[in-house]
């Protein structure tokens, strides 16, 4: 196993520079997810650390050696494609052992490490079929397995899960977070859903329009997001960001927004009265207030899950989300007021999108 | 019939025409019939006439009667009958080795990342788009045992001493023929082969890449199995195409020199047509049909979807 370094990576297609400078530290055996919406260069920088793509600028290292110039087949890493990119004519036993083939190993070992990854994903029955003859899911299974059998350094994922229908997908984020469990490898997954990310991630690199945007624990950027597009992108449904200018007076602060509607804020926000800010609560941070506390909203839409329930509400002028884990008897167009709980507030600079305090 | 009772309408309440019209049988056939036709009259017929003439005497201005088998008893023995047979196959054999191998590699090569690539893809089709004759004029003129452009250059080059005899020497025609046939057919099969290669998922080769295969390995354990269900089909059209060549041969040396060229298309038209017997003429061309639906059979066998052509598609 072994860390992957990026420091300052460049890449240009032609004239067009489609990643500014990536600086991302890959612990050993981490598990760390690249998100963010299509064309935010996630999937071009992990053709990077497998050399499908070369690199413009910059330097990318493998367990301490760089490996800008090195080929592919010398990094010691193996991929996940999207599309799984099984050999459609190979049964899954050559599949998996086509490497181990290329690689010239005695083939009585061959088959012991295909044997011993197809045990580990309950692929016994199947090691006679053509990719064909298989599910999405058994795809999947097939396509790791050809990566496990390698034991390389570092696994690389693009977007597994995308061909996969809900259900499967769910199951198959514990399955390959289980294999990261069992066999402690270090791991790279691309995805543009943020939920994948938040439920596997070790290490989460938020990235758009080819910059990082943030980096850290899936909590950590959940409960301190660096600017209002993380915010927005990590969690669902997403945060409501209310513009409004920051008021105090006699110890408490407020956010008023343009329609005159004060937002509660906890006393320690060190922003200073009159700053321009977005005021970011996420909808499960909404409770029902009873009287003449909270703003008043009329609600719009009740979209039950049954777990929890969505409402979205319009107040003088903005939408806001708000989800309950409790079933309240809620109409369209009833008048019902929200209290959001102050210190589960964030502040971000309407100018920078930045975070304040 | 106890299940004949339940939920049927009784026949008798439906009209004729109802009754046709419900009945998916006796409609699928009223469709096929204007094709059936159409087969029929253009397909059916002719093969049935010159199959019909095989068996009779029928010269050119007098109609013939049925004499069996004797048209093929008589080719039986005939030498040069037996020689375009073996011309035939060395034609088609030869012709078909060289088209493929080089239809293959023009295909890899248009495959790359190539400037104007569109604009080279064009004009390697040009040789199969120029009408045969005009190309066989060409080629009649390269191998002119005079003004040929090949024994100039050659002799310029001193690499020969005097002018090469293409179409007099019956080795060299058949050379020559050869070379002329390949020149034209390369086109066809490299731009079906290059259509196949466009159907290969860029993925699999970055998996291959990945899982250490160079570039010949990604050739032989990718690009191959993967075109072989389309080099089945394209090697068959091209066999039929070569075996039953004429125009070329025609226009080039009309079989000569001392029939070395000719094939059993071109045997079969100088007997029928120029020496006017029609019946033995069609006997030649019948004879070639037992060969053609070998090769059919063969490319039958070659075109069934392999085991791992079977199932959901992958992507």
């Amino acid at each position: 196993m072994a860390s992957v370094e990026i420091r300052g990576a460049r890449k240009s297609f032609g004239s067009v520079e489609v990643l500014h400078g990536i600086d991302i530290e890959v612990p050993d055996k981490s598990f760390t997810v690249l998100v963010g919406p299509s064309g935010c260069g996630k999937s071009t920088l992990l053709r990077m650390i497998a050399g499908l793509e070369e690199i413009t600028a910059g330097e990318i290292a493998i367990g301490g050696r760089m490996v800008n110039g090195v080929p592919p087949k010398q990094r010691d890493i193996a991929m996940v494609f999207q599309n799984y990119a099984l050999y459609p004519h190979m049964k899954v036993y050559d599949n998996m052992a086509f490497s181990l083939k290329l690689a010239k190993v005695e083939p009585a070992r061959i088959d012991e490490l295909v044997q011993r990854a197809a045990e580990i994903l309950n692929l016994d029955e199947l090691l006679e079929r053509y990719p064909r003859q298989l599910s999405g899911g058994q795809r999947q299974r097939v396509a790791m397995g050809r990566a496990i059998v390698r034991d390389p350094q570092v696994f690389l994922f693009d977007e597994p899960l995308s061909n996969l229908d809900a259900k499967l997908r769910v199951q198959m984020r514990t399955e390959i977070r289980e294999l990261h469990q069992r066999l402690q490898s270090t791991s790279v997954y691309v995805t543009h859903d943020q939920i994948e990310a938040m439920t596997m991630a070790d290490q989460i690199v938020v990235m758009r329009d080819g910059h990082v945007e943030q980096s850290g624990a899936p909590l950590e950027l959940y409960d301190r997001p660096v600017n209002t597009f993380v915010a927005g992108f990590i969690g669902s449904p997403a945060m409501n960001l209310i513009e409004g200018t920051v008021q105090k007076a006699n110890g408490s602060a407020a956010v008023m927004t343009d329609d005159d509607v004060s937002l509660p804020l906890a006393r320690d926000t060190g922003v200073p009265a009159g700053s321009r800010v977005y005021y970011g609560i996420r909808p499960e941070h909404w409770s029902l207030a009873e009287g003449e506390h909270g703003v008043a909203v009329e609600v719009s839409v009740v979209e039950p899950t049954g777990a929890e329930m969505l409402v979205v509400c319009r107040m003088a002028g903005v939408e806001v989300q708000a989800s309950f884990h409790e079933r309240h008897a809620l109409e369209p167009g009833q008048h019902i007021r929200l209290r959001p709980r102050p210190e589960l507030v964030h502040l971000f600079d309407t100018k920078t999108s930045h975070r304040l305090g | 019939m106890a299940e004949a009772t339940i939920g049927r309408p009784t026949p008798q309440r439906l009209s004729l025409w109802a009754r046709i019209d419900n009945n998916r049988t006796v409609l699928g056939l009223c469709m096929m019939l204007p094709a059936g036709a159409l087969l029929l009259v253009f397909l059916s017929y002719p093969l049935g006439l010159g199959v019909w003439l095989g068996l009779t005497d029928t010269t050119i201005g007098r109609k013939g009667g049925f004499i069996g088998l004797e048209n093929y008893e008589l080719l039986f023995d005939d030498s040069v009958f037996w020689l375009s047979v073996f011309n035939t196959f060395l034609y088609t054999v030869v012709a078909s080795a060289f088209k493929f191998a080089l239809g293959l590699w023009l295909a890899l090569i248009l495959n790359n990342r190539l400037p104007f690539k569109a604009l080279l893809r064009a004009i390697v089709l040009l040789p199969w788009i120029v009408p045969t004759v005009l190309s066989a004029i060409a080629f009649w003129w390269i191998y002119d045992s005079q003004f040929s452009i090949i024994s100039w250059s050659l002799q310029r080059l001193g690499l020969i001493d005097q002018y090469v005899n293409f179409l007099g020497d019956a080795n060299n025609a058949r050379a020559a023929v050869i070379a002329a046939n390949v020149w034209r057919g390369i086109p066809f099969v490299a731009i079906c082969l290059l259509a196949g290669l466009q159907t290969i998922p860029q993925s699999l080769y970055e998996a291959a890449v990945l899982d250490g295969a160079s570039e010949w390995q990604r050739f032989r354990c990718v690009t191959f199995p993967l075109l072989t269900p389309i080099i089945a089909v394209v090697m068959t059209f091209s066999v039929l195409f070569t075996f039953t060549d004429f125009q070329l041969i025609y226009v080039l040396t009309r079989g000569g020199p001392f029939n070395a060229t000719h094939l059993m298309a071109t045997l079969s038209f100088q007997r029928a047509i120029p020496g006017g017997q029609l019946g033995e003429g069609a006997a030649i061309a019948t004879a070639m049909v037992p060969f053609l639906l070998a090769a059919i059979i063969f490319s039958y066998f070659g075109l069934q979807r392999r085991r791992w052509q079977q199932g959901a598609a992958n992507d």
